[in-house]
């Protein structure tokens, strides 16, 4: 069906307008960030570009830290919750039991509840232990964050395979850990990656914990980010660099992987 | 989480301080009790339970226009969408920083400039509106991830059905309501699901933004329990907290995972 030509174009004003409106906060970071101090608190739209916000986020050397951080706890927490949900998916879509439906209920409620009922024994548990503030102990809690999810979508991808194919390599005389390696692994790796990248993404943007279990050796760029609310620290221009360096690779990521995004996060149930 | 679990249930059963050791001991259900006494506590529940319901229903609402918008063809529809679900990948603290400081700052913000540009007042929108304020960064943040889903959803629609009621002389409305939202009833499921999941633990855009305040105008659940915790030290108290919204959250979880349950095929 073609539209009329009016109506195409009041389509894509409508779209384009909800699209800019939506934007508009990220794009006005972007456009700040490369304000002069002095201009950034004003709105106006005239302004010559500068990247000195940039260098001046950079020439603090605790930046790098934060985005080594940043870098490190999320790419450690994914391969950790990785390495705990692929067993965990495997057992439970190949050799399900009767509580299988039961207990992967009960681990996705346990997403649902908040993180603040444990944080205080966690708080106490990682000071005893000397892992408060720690990138190991963040590793452990990103990667124990979201194992529920992960688990849950490894679950939905592994029980497309069909069993046939397993059973195959199993009378050919491949044990379970060759099944997994040379059979399951390749055959769902679009499902795995796409687990990955979640997995990422809610661990780059995570909040709660590094902000609670951190205070300077381990902590991630959120928790930077977050140093610039206090009073003293207000200077528009560096915290929109600041904000734009933690936000676009993520973005990016994000950008490129919506599709895999959508057909895990509803675990397969929306096509 | 079994182990933290527990460890927060036996807490919120002790006096526990963690400035003053020397305060210690069982003493039943006072940390409940004194909770159940302090109107911060009830507060904290209903902004917890405002926040959730009120994010639900403007993404799930514009969520689903948007999806209905860009199923249409349009120039650049393409690039236009990427822009639209942008705001999904921004983390937390930095979308609370950009809007507190960038947009809705009465002096510096761009609402505030526009409305002075206009002869009118800017608006205190942290000061007047608070919650509305965190309500709206919030759902900036997920109105892009109910549209995602939603778009993909809209996207599998048979289109033979569509024809089919327009011949029947179906409007627009009526195609809307009897075709197109029956078809999206799953994915609108999944998404209130997640979303759920996930508001029933907003932190950093109150931590950020208000900090709770003013007053406990913004605090939610997990502030007040974070909040007793670590800037009270009272471990009793917020253990107490956190049991109560652990309860809390099993009973939101209970009728979600049996709504949604039916609908996921395991």
């Amino acid at each position: 069906m073609q539209a009329s030509p009016a109506r195409q174009i009041g389509l894509a004003l409508l779209g384009w307008g909800v699209a800019f409106l939506l934007f508009f906060p990220i794009l006005w970071m972007f456009l700040v960030s490369f304000k002069a101090e002095s201009e950034a608190i004003l709105p106006g739209l005239t302004f010559t570009p500068t990247t000195q916000s940039y260098s001046q986020v950079l020439a603090r050397a605790d930046y790098i830290t934060f985005a080594i951080n940043s870098v490190v706890i999320s790419v450690g927490g994914t391969a950790l919750a990785l390495a705990f949900a692929i067993p965990a998916a495997y057992a439970m879509s190949f050799h399900p039991t009767q509580r299988t439906r039961g207990t992967l209920l009960w681990m996705l409620s346990t997403k649902m509840l908040p993180p603040v009922g444990v944080l205080v024994p966690i708080y106490l548990l990682f000071r005893t232990t000397g892992l408060l503030d720690s990138r190991i102990g963040m590793i452990i809690i990103y990667g124990l964050m979201n194992l529920p999810i992960i688990v849950w979508m490894l679950f939905t991808f592994f029980k497309e395979v069909p069993k046939e194919i397993l059973e195959a390599g199993r009378m050919d005389g491949a044990g379970t850990a060759d099944e997994v390696r040379h059979i399951l692994l390749p055959l769902t790796l679009p499902g795995i990656a796409s687990t990955g990248l979640l997995s990422l993404i809610l661990c780059w943007n995570e909040a709660f914990w590094s902000l609670n279990l951190t205070t300077s050796t381990a902590a991630p760029l959120t928790a930077f980010i977050a140093s610039f609310s206090s009073p003293q620290g207000l200077f528009f221009a560096k915290l929109s660099a600041a904000s734009t360096m933690a936000v676009a690779p993520i973005l990016v990521f994000g950008w490129l992987s919506q599709k895999q995004l959508v057909q895990g996060l509803t675990f397969g149930a929306v096509k | 989480m079994i182990v933290p679990l527990v460890m927060t249930l036996w807490f919120s059963f002790q006096r526990y301080n963690l400035l003053d050791p020397t305060v210690s001991g069982f003493v039943g259900f006072d940390n409940y009790n004194y909770l159940i006494n302090d109107a911060n506590f009830w507060a904290s529940i209903i902004n917890t339970l405002l926040l959730i319901g009120t994010v639900l229903v403007i993404t799930v609402v514009g969520g689903v226009l948007l999806a209905v918008l860009f199923d249409k063809d349009f120039p650049g529809r393409n690039i236009a969408r990427l822009f639209a679900v942008a705001p999904f990948f921004v983390m937390p603290t930095v979308a609370a920083l950009i809007w507190k400081n960038l947009i809705l700052h009465p002096i510096y913000g761009v609402f505030g400039s526009f409305a002075l540009a206009l002869g009118l007042e800017p608006i205190d929108f942290f000061g007047q509106y608070p919650l509305l304020s965190v309500i709206l960064i919030v759902s900036w943040e997920w109105t892009p991830f109910a549209f995602l889903i939603l778009l993909t959803a809209i996207q599998s629609m048979d289109r033979e059905q569509l024809e089919a009621a327009r011949m029947d002389g179906a409007g627009a409305i009526a195609q809307f309501f009897y075709i197109v939202l029956p078809h999206l009833s799953r994915a609108i499921s999944v998404v209130v699901m997640i979303e759920t999941i996930f508001l029933l633990t907003i932190f950093a855009e109150i931590f950020v933004t208000t900090a709770g305040g003013p007053g406990n105008a913004t605090t939610n659940l997990a502030f007040l329990i974070y909040a007793r915790a670590l800037l009270e030290f009272d471990v009793g108290g917020a253990s107490a907290g956190g049991v109560i919204a652990i309860i809390l959250a099993n009973i939101v979880a209970a009728f979600l995972v049996r709504s949604i349950a039916r609908r996921l095929e395991v």
